[in-house]
């Protein structure tokens, strides 16, 4: 039942900080540099500085540490897998440790922690950016940053459109499912025991229901946009204009510093 | 089938902005055969505090009790718990999926393990309870009925499970008056013809004042008012001011009495209104 209410990808984490507050635009754009860093930069050194950088960002956002984490907690999976993956075929340097065909080197232990710290810094520096922008602003930003596309062919404000309203009804659709699955449950439904087979025959009682909701839904979401007239992007006017303040020149530049100095902290070390 | 509540707390979303104290310090004695309404503003906590009544949310703080069975137990048996007590959600016919009005309505006696033998019996007692003929409906498909009857079969496949205590939360929410009053009617027969425990959760003080034998009031996750129709409507004044307001013939008797006229404070239905003030102006013909 609880489980439901872990998916933090594309939660908001309302607040009023600078970060906060900064565009939309400005964020993004952030975020994929940040990314590129990631990729760009070798060694654990600009990494600890990019790490720190992070950190701070999500202090001044007043973010807890915990709620960022939260985000990973679906990806141990995979990260560990990473991790194993590179520490048992990673070859190079000094064996640490040999059992029959099994073997970790010094490099491959190096490698695995490298590349399990991209993978979590990548996941946490994205959700830093949706737990900081609301679903609505964030597809704001990524209008405005597609619509130069518009002029060859990419329907850059139906896209936008899309992405809403599929942000907006991820929490509705599990609420929805969350409650489908207690009256099933109260019904005596079983969702936990059995093999993969049975499991997902049992989800059926689940889906239908779940199914049926969602194209009620979207029926009437359709009726009530063209009830209010909607008739896509041309010719739309705006309640808010993003518009850029002094507080996204200062994070650009500050952060184009700090990116900067990774690059160089790397090619030092 | 004895519920007992005692110093029951919940809290969403605990340690985030999102925080909310849904249920505050709750207790309650809920005995067998009762018929009980629960009322309270939206986001009083109705919801939570039936969810806790068969398990669907492990009590957190304090303690709950079905039969004297500890529902924080983590050995206590939820689905046998869930089989006896019944819980019909607000809008239950949100949650049919089988292609056949007798499929769906097994569905639940089928967890319990009941024999197939013995489904065919159960399903048709259950559509007869809600009112339905079950002859006519059993292979169509649930979909294609008419919203009423698909609110009775969602019932009816919680009745099929036979629970001792059946819990429904806003049932004749989106009915037409016709269907509400159908529905309330045949809860009552369920009441006085089986002796099940019949928890009815609304906001809607018509519904109630009408069928409860005592009524529990709920504003802000706290218990403000448990007791009997007549005597909890006294309380007026408190009931306008947490946003429910007394039953329309209530009212009456209370505006009634501010004139001056000597009429009983309290009336629950509209019969009852309707003989006292017959009453009253027959008095008034005699001075």
């Amino acid at each position: 039942m609880s489980m439901l209410k872990n998916v933090t990808i594309g939660q908001y984490y309302p607040g009023d900080s600078v970060v906060h507050r900064l565009d939309p635009r400005t964020k993004l754009g952030l975020s994929v540099a940040f990314i590129v860093m990631l990729f760009v930069v070798k060694g654990f050194l600009p990494y600890v500085w990019l790490a720190a950088l992070v950190l701070l960002v999500a202090q001044i956002a007043s973010v807890p540490l915990k709620v960022m984490m939260r985000g990973l907690k679906p990806l141990t999976f995979i990260i560990g897998l990473t991790f194993l993956l590179h520490v048992f075929t990673t070859r190079g340097g000094v064996t640490l440790w040999q059992l029959g065909f099994l073997r970790i080197d010094s490099h491959g232990l190096a490698q695995g922690a490298f590349l399990s710290i991209r993978l979590i810094m990548l996941v946490v520096a994205t959700s830093l950016l949706t737990l900081t922008t609301s679903p609505i602003a964030l597809t704001d930003g990524l209008e405005h940053i597609l619509s130069p596309g518009a002029k060859l062919g990419l329907p850059a404000h139906e896209l936008a459109m899309m992405m809403t309203i599929a942000l907006r009804f991820i929490p509705t659709l599990i609420d929805e499912a969350d409650k489908i699955m207690r009256a099933q449950l109260a019904r005596g439904a079983d969702f936990e025991t059995g093999g993969l087979i049975k499991r997902a025959k049992n989800l059926l009682p689940l889906l239908v229901p779940l199914f049926v909701s969602a194209f009620r839904r979207a029926d009437e979401l359709a009726m009530a946009m063209e009830a209010r007239a909607y008739r896509g992007g041309k010719g739309r006017t705006r309640l808010k204009e993003l518009q850029y303040t002094s507080s996204d020149f200062w994070a650009y530049c500050l952060s184009g510093l700090a990116f900067v100095a990774a690059y160089y902290l790397g090619r030092w070390a | 089938m004895p519920i007992n509540i005692k110093n029951l707390s919940c809290i969403y979303s605990a340690d985030t902005p999102f925080e909310v104290r849904a249920l505050d310090g709750i207790s309650l004695d809920i005995g067998a055969g009762e018929f009980i309404g629960i009322i309270g503003p939206t986001g009083s906590g109705k919801s939570t505090l039936v969810q806790h009544f068969n398990g669907l949310i492990r009590p957190t703080q304090g303690q709950v009790l079905v039969d004297g069975r500890d529902l924080a137990d983590k050995t206590t048996d939820l689905r046998a718990v869930r089989q006896n007590v019944g819980l019909v959600f607000q809008y239950p016919e949100h949650q049919l999926f089988e292609e056949t009005v007798f499929a769906d309505v097994a569905f639940g006696p089928k967890n319990q393990g009941v024999p197939e033998a013995e489904l065919r019996e159960r399903v048709h007692e259950a559509l007869a309870l809600v009112g339905l003929e079950p002859e006519g409906i059993v292979d169509r498909s649930p979909f294609e009925l008419s919203g009423g009857q698909m609110r009775r079969v969602a019932i009816a496949g919680v009745l099929a499970m036979r629970p001792q205590v059946l819990v429904l939360d806003e049932p004749t929410a989106g009915l037409d008056p016709e269907g509400r009053d159908e529905l309330l009617a045949q809860l009552g027969q369920l009441h006085s013809g089986s002796g099940m425990t019949v928890i009815l959760v609304s906001h809607s003080m018509e519904d109630i004042a009408r069928v409860a034998t005592r009524l529990i009031v709920l504003a802000g996750g706290k218990l403000v008012a448990d007791g009997p129709p007549r005597t909890v409507f006294t309380q007026a004044k408190m009931l306008t001011d947490i946003g429910l307001g007394v039953p329309q013939v209530t009212e009456l008797m209370l505006a009634l009495r501010e004139r001056g006229y000597d009429v009983p404070a309290v009336a629950l239905s509209v019969e009852e209104a309707c003989a006292t003030i017959l009453e009253l102006s027959y008095r008034g013909e005699q001075r």
